[in-house]
This record gives C-alpha cells, sequence and structure tokens, in this order.
C-alpha cells in the first residue's frame, strides 16, 4: 500500500528521511499508517519521563514527534508540531508525527476533555525545550563557544550574534539524547514566536481530498478477511440456535458463534454483509428498557446515588424565598449519539503465539491495550494497538468495540479480520451521551442581580472503571461495566455574581443505554439550562440580556468575549423578547450566551440571529458570532475551524438530535431516524480569536460548543417569546408553542 | 463468476462479482483499490460514497455493479493528486474545508456534478444542491466557502 511504513522503537533513527510521506507541501507530514512488523511489542518501552520518546531527529535533520494523543480531524498533529518547531527552531517543514502506537509512542494521556494541547501539547513543549538545551551544549563543544552566545534557528546551532553555525544532523542525527524531559527547561519567550500563533495548513488535507489518505477503513493486510457481528435484536436478547445453511449459498462463509455473540467472516466485504443480512438466527428477546416516552420522568423516580453537592456558597434555599423576583424552570437534554459519518471499523491480527495486533480508531490506544489485554487475557506485551485515523469521533463511539468483535473474529478464524459496523449499528449500539435534566430556581433583586442559585440536576449514570466492550459482553466474557461519561456536572452554577449558589447531583444508579463521553460532556446541556435560566432573570428583571450578563462579572476576558460576540452580531441593547412586528410570518430575534468551560478553562460568548417562520415553526439561523478566549493560540486556522465545527455540531444536536428507544432497542438507527444538519440550515459563522500568547494554552475541541443552545434557545425567545427547554428544539414543537402563546 | 466491463477513470477495466447486485462501492474499494469513496450507511442517506456515473453523481453503495456495465466512473482519484489536484480538490485545500475528512469524498464528487451542471451558481443553490451530502465535524461552511471559490472563478 502506499504510504505504509515500517516502523520500529529501534528503527526510528535509522529511517533517515523515507518517513516523511507523500504530499508535504512543505509542511509537516502525518505518518499514514503503520505495519505491524515492530519487534514484539514492549510495554511502556517508551517512557513519557525520556526526551527519546517525544523527539527522534534522524540523521538527514528530519524530526519525528511521537505522541500518544491522536488527531482525530482537530487539526492537533499540525499544532504539535509547531510547538515542537518553535521550541527546537527547526523548520517545521522537517517535521512528521507518529500517533497512538503502543510499540513505539509514549504513553502521555488519551485523546478527549481539550487535554491535546494542555496536557499533550504542554508535555511535547518540554521535550522539545529540554532537547534544545541539549543542542546548545552540543554546538558549544564544537564551535568553541559558550552555550549562552548560542541559539538554536533555521535547524543550525549558531552564534546568536550571526556566522558559521552547525546542523543538528551533524550534532545528533540518528543518535539518542538519552536525557530526562525537563520540565523547568528554559522556554522560548513568546514575544518572540515565528511558528506558534501563525497559521498552518494541515498536511493531512491534500490526501483527504484526493483519496490518498490512508484511513484504518481502507487499511489491508495480505490474507485479511472480511467480518460482520450480527447484534441482537434487543438489548440482552440470548441466542438460541443459528442455522448455518441460510448462508450457504454465499462463497466462503464462516460463522462463528460465541454464547451469544455471532459474527459471520468471508473473503469478500459484500459477502460478509449478505451474510449478517441473511443468516437466520432465533433470540430471546428482552425488554428490559423504560423506553423515551416520558424519561424525563423516569429520570426523578429512578434510584439515585447520594446527593453529590457540586457547588454549595452561601445558602441559596434560604436566600430564595426573599428575592424580589423568583423564577423555576425545567431544562431537558436527551440521549445522544456521537453519530460518526463512518460506522466504526478496525482490523485485527491474532496470533496465538508472538503479537496479536489491532488497527484502531480508539483516542486512546494505551487504554484500549489494557482493557483487551484483561478482557481476552493476553498479556499486554503480546498486545499493540496502532491507531489510524477514522472518522471522527468526537469522544468514545463504537471504535473500541469494533476491536472487540475483530480480535473476537480474527482469534475465532485464525486470520487477520477487518470489522466495519453498520449505519444501523453505528447508531443504535454506540456508547451514548446521557441524557440530563436540570431544575432551575432563582431570584434577582430589584435592580436585577441574581441573589440565589439553585440547581438540581439528574443523569443517567453507574459504576466508574472500564467501559464494557459489546462483542465480549455478548460472548460471556468476564469484564467490568463501567460507564463514566466525562465531567458531567460542570459548569451549571451561574458565572456571573451570585452570594448563594447550590448545585446538587442526582446520579442515578443505572443507565438504560450505555454511556460514553460526548463532546463537551454534561457542558453543553449545562450551559443550555444555566444561561437559558439567566436569560430568563435577565427578561423578568426587565433588562438587556447582555447588560444583565455584564453586571455579573469583573474577569475583564469574560467582560471581553461576551462584548466582543455582542458587537459582532450588532446587539442592540434592550430587553427581550423584541418589540418589533413580524416580517410576513417570519419573527426575527437575537440571543447570546457565555461561559468560562468548566469554570477554568476558556472564555467562550456565542451570539446568534434566528428567524422563525410562524405558521410552521421552522427555524432558521441567519448568522452565529462567537468570541473565544483559550490563552495562547498555537494554529488560528486550526483552532477556527474547531471552533466553527463545535458550533455547527451543537447546532445539529439542539435542533434536530434525540436518540430514540423503545423497551427492547434503540430506534433511531439511520439518517432519517436520528437526523443531523443539512447544508441549507448551515449558517454563516463569524469567529474572533482573542490570543494572549503570555497565558497557558487551553484545549478548543469542545468549549465553544457548550454555549450554543442557550444561545439559539434565548435568539428564540427574543423572536417568538416562547422560551423552549427541551432538545430537540423541533418545528412541530415551536409552532405548538407559538399556536398557544 | 460474472465478469463486469467498464471505464474507471478513463480506462477500461474487468471486474469479476460472484453477484450482480454488488454495490460497485466494494468493487471500487476492494477490487480497484480505490478508497476515495467511502462506506457512510448504505442507505443512499449521508453521499460519502458518491461517485459520478457518465458524469452524475450517484451513490455507488446502491449502484449494482450490473448497472455499471459500459458506462464511465470518476472517483475522487480521477480528479486530481496531491500534486496535482483538480480545481475542486485545490478549493478544498486552499479552504482547509475538511476535518476528520471522511464526507470530503461525497462533498467534493458532488460538488463536481454541480459545477459541471451550473458552473456558477449562487450561496443558495449550493446549499439546495449539496443538501444531501451530511458532514459531522461541522465542516459546512468551509465547505460552501471552497464550492464558492470555483463557482466565483
Amino acid at each position: 500500500m502506499k504510504n505504509q511504513i515500517l516502523l520500529s522503537r529501534r528503527g526510528l533513527l535509522k529511517s533517515g528521511g523515507a518517513l516523511i510521506v507523500g504530499f508535504t507541501l512543505g509542511l509537516p507530514a502525518r505518518n499514514a499508517a503503520q505495519q505491524a512488523s515492530a519487534p514484539a511489542g514492549r510495554a511502556g518501552a517508551a517512557s513519557s519521563q525520556d526526551v527519546d520518546s517525544f523527539i527522534a531527529i534522524k540523521a538527514d535533520g528530519s524530526v519525528m514527534l511521537l505522541t500518544s494523543h491522536v488527531d482525530v480531524g482537530t487539526g492537533i498533529a499540525a499544532a504539535y508540531c509547531q510547538i515542537a518547531a518553535e521550541e527546537l527552531g527547526i523548520p517545521i517543514e522537517r517535521f512528521t508525527i507518529t500517533e497512538g502506537d503502543t510499540a513505539v509512542t509514549p504513553d502521555h494521556g488519551a485523546t478527549g476533555g481539550s487535554s491535546g494541547i494542555p496536557r499533550g501539547g504542554v508535555d511535547i513543549r518540554f521535550a522539545a525545550a529540554t532537547a534544545r538545551q541539549a543542542l546548545l551544549e552540543l554546538g558549544a563543544k564544537q564551535l568553541n563557544r559558550p552555550a549562552s552566545e548560542l541559539t538554536v534557528a533555521g535547524g543550525e546551532v549558531r552564534p546568536a550574534s550571526g556566522g558559521q553555525g552547525v546542523t543538528i544532523a551533524s550534532l545528533i542525527g540518528g543518535k539518542r539524547f538519552s536525557l530526562k524531559v525537563n520540565t523547568k527547561a528554559p522556554l522560548r519567550d513568546p514575544a518572540t514566536y515565528t511558528v506558534v500563533g501563525k497559521p498552518v495548513l494541515r498536511t493531512e488535507v491534500p490526501g483527504k481530498c484526493t483519496g490518498k489518505h490512508v484511513y484504518l477503513h481502507d487499511f489491508t493486510l495480505p490474507a485479511m478477511l472480511h467480518g460482520r457481528v450480527i447484534r441482537p435484536p434487543s438489548f440482552g436478547a440470548k441466542l438460541l440456535s443459528v442455522d448455518d445453511s441460510s448462508v450457504r449459498g454465499i462463497p466462503d462463509v464462516r460463522v462463528v458463534r460465541i454464547e451469544n455473540f455471532l459474527g459471520v467472516v468471508a473473503k469478500d466485504e459484500w459477502a460478509a454483509i449478505r451474510a449478517s443480512r441473511e443468516i437466520k438466527a432465533a433470540w430471546n428477546e428482552s425488554q428490559g428498557l423504560p423506553g423515551n416516552d416520558g424519561f424525563d420522568r423516569f429520570l426523578r423516580t429512578a434510584p439515585a446515588e447520594p446527593d453529590l453537592s457540586v457547588v454549595n456558597r452561601g445558602n441559596a434555599a434560604v436566600a430564595l424565598p426573599s428575592t424580589v423576583k423568583e423564577l423555576s424552570a425545567t431544562y431537558y437534554w436527551p440521549f445522544q449519539s456521537h453519530a460518526s459519518m463512518g460506522p466504526s471499523c478496525s482490523v485485527a491480527d491474532y496470533k496465538e503465539a508472538g503479537v496479536t495486533t489491532i488497527w484502531s480508531s480508539t483516542q486512546n490506544a494505551f487504554g484500549q491495550r489494557a482493557t483487551l489485554s484483561r478482557v481476552f487475557g493476553i498479556p499486554q506485551d503480546k498486545l499493540r494497538v496502532i491507531y489510524l485515523d477514522g472518522s471522527g469521533s468526537y469522544g468514545t463511539n463504537g471504535a473500541n468495540d469494533a476491536d472487540a468483535d475483530a480480535l473476537l473474529l480474527s482469534r475465532g478464524v485464525g486470520a487477520p479480520v477487518r470489522v466495519q459496523w453498520s449505519r444501523q449499528d453505528e447508531l443504535g449500539w454506540d456508547p451514548k451521551g446521557p441524557a440530563q435534566l436540570l431544575d432551575m430556581r432563582g431570584g434577582v433583586d430589584a435592580s436585577g442581580n441574581i441573589m440565589a442559585w439553585d440547581v438540581q440536576m439528574w443523569l443517567p449514570s453507574g459504576p466508574g472503571g472500564d467501559r464494557a466492550l459489546l462483542g465480549p459482553d455478548s460472548a460471556g466474557m468476564a469484564q467490568s461495566h463501567g460507564q463514566g461519561a466525562g465531567l458531567m456536572t460542570l459548569n451549571a452554577d451561574t458565572p456571573y455574581s451570585a452570594p448563594n449558589v447550590r448545585v446538587i447531583a442526582h446520579n442515578l444508579k443505572d443507565t438504560p443505554l450505555r454511556l460514553s463521553n460526548l463532546r463537551a460532556p454534561g457542558k453543553i446541556a449545562n450551559v443550555f439550562a444555566a444561561e437559558g435560566f439567566a436569560d430568563e432573570m435577565a427578561a423578568a428583571a426587565g433588562m438587556d440580556a447582555v447588560a444583565f450578563r455584564r453586571r455579573g462579572l469583573t474577569d475583564p476576558r469574560a467582560i471581553a468575549v461576551l462584548e466582543r460576540a455582542a458587537q459582532m452580531i450588532g446587539w442592540q441593547a434592550r430587553p427581550s423578547p423584541s418589540p418589533a412586528v413580524a416580517q410576513g410570518n417570519v419573527l426575527i430575534g437575537r440571543g447570546i450566551a457565555y461561559m468560562r468551560y468548566k469554570q477554568a478553562e476558556n472564555y467562550v460568548a456565542c451570539a446568534m440571529e434566528v428567524a422563525v417562520d410562524r405558521r410552521n415553526g421552522h427555524i432558521a439561523v441567519r448568522r452565529v458570532t462567537c468570541a473565544h478566549d483559550c490563552g495562547l493560540i498555537i494554529n488560528p486556522d486550526g483552532l477556527r475551524n474547531q471552533v466553527e465545527g463545535n458550533i455547527m455540531q451543537t447546532l445539529s444536536r439542539t435542533l434536530h438530535e434525540e436518540v430514540t428507544f423503545d423497551r427492547s432497542k434503540v430506534t433511531s438507527v439511520d439518517w432519517v431516524s436520528y437526523p443531523i444538519l443539512r447544508f441549507p440550515d448551515a449558517p454563516a459563522i463569524e469567529v474572533a480569536l482573542i490570543n494572549h500568547p503570555d497565558q497557558p494554552p487551553y484545549g478548543a475541541g469542545e468549549a465553544a460548543a457548550a454555549p450554543v443552545p442557550a444561545a439559539l434557545a434565548n435568539a428564540i425567545f427574543d423572536a417568538t417569546g416562547v422560551r423552549l427547554r427541551t432538545v430537540p428544539f423541533r418545528a412541530d414543537q415551536l409552532r405548538t408553542a407559538l399556536s398557544k402563546a | 463468476m460474472a465478469t463486469y466491463k467498464f471505464r474507471v477513470n478513463g480506462g477500461p477495466v474487468t471486474v469479476d462479482s460472484w453477484d450482480p447486485e454488488q454495490p460497485l462501492l466494494y468493487i471500487l474499494r476492494n477490487s480497484l483499490g480505490l478508497h476515495g469513496a467511502k462506506f457512510g450507511c448504505g442507505l443512499g442517506q449521508c453521499g460519502a460514497c458518491t461517485v459520478l456515473l457518465d458524469g452524475k453523481a450517484v451513490r455507488s453503495c446502491l449502484t449494482p455493479v450490473k448497472q455499471v456495465v459500459g458506462r464511465a466512473v470518476t472517483t475522487l482519484e480521477g480528479l486530481g493528486t496531491p500534486e496535482k489536484p483538480d480545481v475542486v480538490q485545490a478549493a478544498f485545500i486552499a479552504e482547509q474545508a475538511s476535518q476528520c475528512g471522511y464526507c470530503t469524498n461525497g462533498m467534493i464528487m458532488t460538488a463536481k456534478a454541480l459545477l459541471a451542471q451550473t458552473p456558477h451558481p449562487t450561496l443558495e443553490q449550493v446549499k439546495t444542491g449539496m443538501a444531501g451530502n451530511l458532514c459531522r465535524c461541522g465542516t459546512h461552511t468551509r465547505i460552501l466557502d471552497a464550492v464558492m471559490r470555483v463557482a466565483k472563478a
């Protein structure tokens, strides 16, 4: 295959420039894919303490970065190259990057929670800064001058005052640094940055636009077979019998059955698909789900863990009755799917003796190796997980489950097996972002100050620990059944000054649908409630929504994003709803929302203008503005792409998306029953990036998503006087509300 | 096994298929090693598998190989290369109109057919023309910018 390379820890430095694959356009290349020819899996071979684990400078002066963080379409690979190029003083076009290979990359954390830059990028920054100091020392010996008089620039160590330098290739090329990462190594002064903060094009985009980029879905091995898993017709259904003769007419099909796990394997992919559709199996069905109708009521009554106090300052319960205007409202967010465009895929090559290899689009290669090791009883040093780009995942989609499917089938037939899920399986069986219910109570004083803020939230939950994998569950293999879905309880407290604030979480003991982290977990629903409710307070106080928020903020960075987003949308100060009369049947309004992500990271304000057709309730989002402050900006173009994507995806989640389920299964299993936003509904988006080069960098993969639903709800309220508190905002729901208004 | 002859990206191909109903998508990806077209749904709902058949955008996941005999298929690989992208591909690269990129094939192939029919569409025409192609990363504005870059050229 094109652009496939052989990679081993030992061979990293020997491979010269040959690792630079394809189309570089003068920019850092990402490795397309890696073959499984490394020496036996070497658990922990690359320590995250060692400079050499992160950086390999080859004989030709090219540089390979290695990281456990992966670029699932976010552009983080380009940002990592910028960070390292800046600290090292080596031109960025000499960089390649290898991601998430348990045999060769250091384990410095999984991808998720917007940690790629603040944790992953900072690790790379210090490794590069340590390497830079070593290069200066090596150069000092070679040039016979003190290191303090030298600098690294253009891939050379040279006198800062000018004059003859020496190339890094001649100093260290093909050799190891053999140094621990020094987290106190001097860093470049941000005022002198030449690469960080500049827009850099992502090197994989030309390949993605021409069919040359190798996705996991495109990866093949010699003698690889195609597998498909037949998922049960209902959750927990038992497999009673299988009629093998039902697929006898399809060429070269083998049936793999392990207790309730049923799969088919064939040489030809289409044969595997046909067999998976046509195989006759009898199941003992199950009806264990509550169904999604009235699920908000279910949330209130289902058994819960003891109350969790998330925030408690002042005394909200006592203060509430003494406020001038007391308000209460209930907000609901449904279960949602990651809804990846490409159904999850995996290639597994099980080896009874030797190293078993899994090519995976997991966001956590090392964690996945540990899980598979435990569940399958394969020692970690006999198991290698190699990340390859998949479809965008936005959290834990079906990828980890697909790995287990492929491994079960490969072990079952003794050959490498590729599995790709169906559309129905991806939407039906990916672990879901949890439903959330929030009861908001609060009160303002006569001047419109928030005096009390009291939140109770309910969400399906369950034990922590490893998430159970679908295939092994069906196959009766022992495993833990964790239901972690991320930091679900943050951002329900108001960001505005309030003397009495209480947030209580009721975590349910169980969940009807499997859970996982889905982009900005918890925070989207919590900010929807918090910023919708703040808007309700502003309206009750007869105040302009921006002025109401502005008065409750003291942090200048918070005020800056709020005012910028408002200014960009052309905000006219006045209370909501809008006094303007309808233009024909169209009602126009604008809304705003602000939050600081996790109350500790990015400052984001989002404003939008909507037009609502009162005849049918259709919501047209016309314009969105966003002011975004994530501290130091690494790659403004990559950042902008993430902010735009966050906004568009969250508009989709707010307007369209809800996982539906009956008593036995998920029923939203294709793009008709689980619709997402389409081009005619895509608004213009204007983004203002506020750079603080002197501040630490925060991640940007999630934050801009959080204020979107509230900004939309607030704009709809401004346009119509109708307050939407249940997602999705379907047109029929709004039309009904408008007819009552 | 039956044999099927047609043209792909300008050249003749002969492929075998045990099933005349086998969708073109799997022939392209597995028999011909052309991975541009992606499996997204198998239902004709998302557009990730779009190719041109005699110049018209079709869903290769729903196009049986038997229907392709004697006809001309163009895939994403047939438009251009990373070094020499065609005008639509170049516009997508310039706008960085791709995040995960799984939908990108369908976006470019649909835009290609749209622009062949209507060389200078309005933004609204592009939005309508691309309404059947789904993107999950939310790259919509950049995809529209890329198509409009060509439309205005």
